[in-house]
């Protein structure tokens, strides 16, 4: 500072410092307010888990492991088990992601591969819009009309055809595990789409035009040189799909029927464990009570951060292959 | 000769369906979309009237009546919701953005990703036995903050990835006037990147305004004004799950007008966003 001529300093305004002179404390400042807000995420996911666990105490005092392998819920006499959600949505969720992944790996390849130009963005628009859509209006066109299209036309179909299995045996109801599955579907379909066309983009395009010149087609340039390359992130998004489809609650609530059972029909009713909060969390009396929608809450919340923190690394991989990978 | 003749044609049959296999999949993912916009505008617009705008819901059994109340109720809560939600995450996307080459920088962005991917109604049980409990009653505010919550990750990790694609020379033309870093972060970078973060906002009050897990047991509902922040407020989209669930005919008319209200909401704020970017890539 003292080596600047006097009447250039005057000049300056007073924040104005030479480069590199002293601490600006502006930018201290700016930079701890910041990272204040940064480390704000990290305090809300960290409060979440520790709120979450207090929150569930009194009931995993009172079950301990029991209260996932047991299948007793019954708030009257205080007995709480969690098997008919944990089953409910795990079945739920496998059996939408058996619907969706395909769907939205032939979307990703159309977009990537085979869709003209123009159209690309009409159409990846129309997908992203459908993961826009509230869930609770899906929810409501799933009572009224996708629910009595299950049991009027679809489940008598199967019933028909696959009767022989017990999936599909049982009265066609509409609201229960297939309907519930088939909402999921639609649901994550454009979460899993978008994640896959971003896996594919990520394949270099050398590895592609290399596979054209040797003359494959592009069934199998897809099969012999996209898919390998890509397999560890649309594995990743496969699994992204799938915490969706676990902690999706409005939609499935208001078509899988909620009832505490576990039946080997696809038809029958049954309960997710995000439902079973929905429903009874605002009516639940007694501190036990609280406590075990709490624990699934938790379990929920455990189960999604483990299949995030997963997939984001498998997807991760993929993006960040070294440029090695063109020849 | 014939052979790989025979073993050509097979390719390109197989490549063939493949393609139109991928078309399929394609169209099968759209018809829902059209199939929920059909019903929506179908049912919505004959349950829509004066009414619906301006009165409160009648009680049970009783026909009539609209949901002033909860359209009020969602545009208070997503109002409140950005103000506690946005402010933060630009901030939090800013510090990622200029210092966040750093180990603590990869676990907020870890943490802003794995954030977004938490269920909605955890974040619900979150508040609940964060606020509610502690306040004793359900309450507007209680529901704001769940859906802030859920905002947050979304508009930091938007902010960062648009802060990233300004022009690095832009904040070494800054620099090399004297500027301090925070004034060309501020001044420079932000603001070029602000339109393009405010298309990323809108898209998050968009899905937020959709919410209605976490509001079950945080705003909760209610069937009158509430004139506070500190009372259950009515939102759309809890009253459209209340009247779709109900057995009453009427009320499955207004959870039909509600839908349409919430539809037509967020496919604007969506169609309006992609205008905006698209104006902007054409300049």
């Amino acid at each position: 500072m003292a080596s600047q001529p006097q009447s250039l300093v005057r000049s300056r305004p007073k924040w104005l410092k030479p480069f590199g002179s002293e601490v600006n404390w502006g930018d201290a400042i700016f930079r701890a307010l910041t990272l204040l807000f940064g480390l704000c995420v990290v305090a809300i996911l960290g409060g979440m888990a520790l709120q979450m666990l207090k929150a569930s105490r009194l009931s995993l005092q009172a079950f301990g492991l029991g209260f996932i392998t047991s299948n007793a819920w019954n708030p009257i006499q205080d007995q709480f088990g969690a098997l008919p959600f944990i089953f409910g949505t795990v079945v739920s969720s496998l059996l939408a992601l058996s619907l969706a992944v395909p769907i939205s790996l032939g979307i990703a390849v159309f977009l990537t591969e085979l869709c003209p130009a123009w159209l690309k963005n009409p159409v990846a628009f129309l997908i992203e819009l459908l993961a826009a859509v509230p869930s609770v209006v899906y929810g409501l066109w799933g009572i009224f009309a996708l629910a009595p299209w299950m049991r009027e036309v679809v489940e008598p179909a199967l019933a028909s055809t696959l009767g022989f299995l017990p999936l599909f045996q049982g009265p066609s109801q509409g609201f229960g595990m297939l309907t519930g599955a088939v909402i999921l579907a639609i649901m994550i379909t454009p979460t899993i789409s978008a994640v896959c066309r971003e896996v594919l983009n990520a394949v270099p395009g050398a590895l592609r035009e290399g596979s054209y010149a040797l003359g494959a087609t592009r069934w199998e340039t897809l099969r012999t040189v996209i898919l390998p390359f890509a397999r560890s992130g649309l594995v990743g998004a496969s699994i992204l799909g799938l915490g969706r489809a676990l902690g999706e609650t409005m939609a499935i609530t208001m078509v899988i029927g909620n009832r505490p059972e576990i039946s080997s029909s696809l038809f029958a009713p049954s309960y997710t464990m995000a439902s079973v909060i929905a429903n009874e969390f605002t009516e639940a009396t007694g501190d036990l009570y609280l406590s075990a929608l709490s624990e699934i809450g938790f379990l929920l919340f455990v189960v999604t951060l483990i299949l995030n923190i997963i997939a984001r690394a498998l997807v991760w991989r993929v993006a960040r292959l070294p440029e090695g990978g063109r020849l | 000769m014939s052979l790989s003749g025979e073993r050509h044609a097979l390719r390109k049959f197989t490549d063939r369906a493949f393609s139109a296999s991928c078309v399929l999949a394609t169209i099968i993912a759209l018809v829902p979309l059209f199939g929920i916009l059909y019903y929506v505008a179908a049912r919505g617009i004959q349950g829509i009237n004066l009414d619906f705008f301006t009165q409160l819901p009648k009680p049970v059994g009783e026909t009539g009546g609209g949901m002033a109340n909860a359209i009020v109720g969602t545009l208070k809560l997503v109002g409140l919701a950005s103000v506690m939600g946005i402010p933060p995450g630009v901030l939090a996307g800013v510090y990622l953005a200029e210092f966040g080459q750093t180990r603590t920088g990869s676990v907020v962005r870890f943490s802003a990703d794995v954030l977004s991917g938490i269920p909605s109604i955890t974040v619900g049980i979150f508040v609940y036995s964060l606020v509610v409990l502690a306040s004793k009653t359900f309450s507007a505010f209680a529901g704001a903050l769940a859906l802030a919550v859920i905002m947050l990750p979304t508009v930091t990790r938007t902010t960062e990835e648009l802060l990233r694609l300004v022009p690095e020379s832009l904040r070494e033309a800054a620099l090399g006037l004297g500027v301090p870093k925070w004034r060309a972060t501020l001044r420079v970078m932000l603001r070029t990147a602000a339109p393009g973060i405010a298309v990323g906002i809108m898209l998050a009050v968009a899905r937020v305004a959709g919410e209605t897990a976490p509001l079950l047991f945080t705003a909760f509902s209610n069937r009158f004004w509430s004139d506070s922040w500190n009372e259950p407020t009515a939102s759309l989209p809890v009253q459209i799950y209340t009247y779709a669930v109900s057995p009453f005919e009427d009320w499955h008319r207004q959870a039909w007008a509600a839908a349409l209200v919430l539809v037509s909401l967020v496919l604007i704020l969506n169609i309006a966003a992609r205008v905006l970017v698209r104006n902007r890539v054409k300049k």
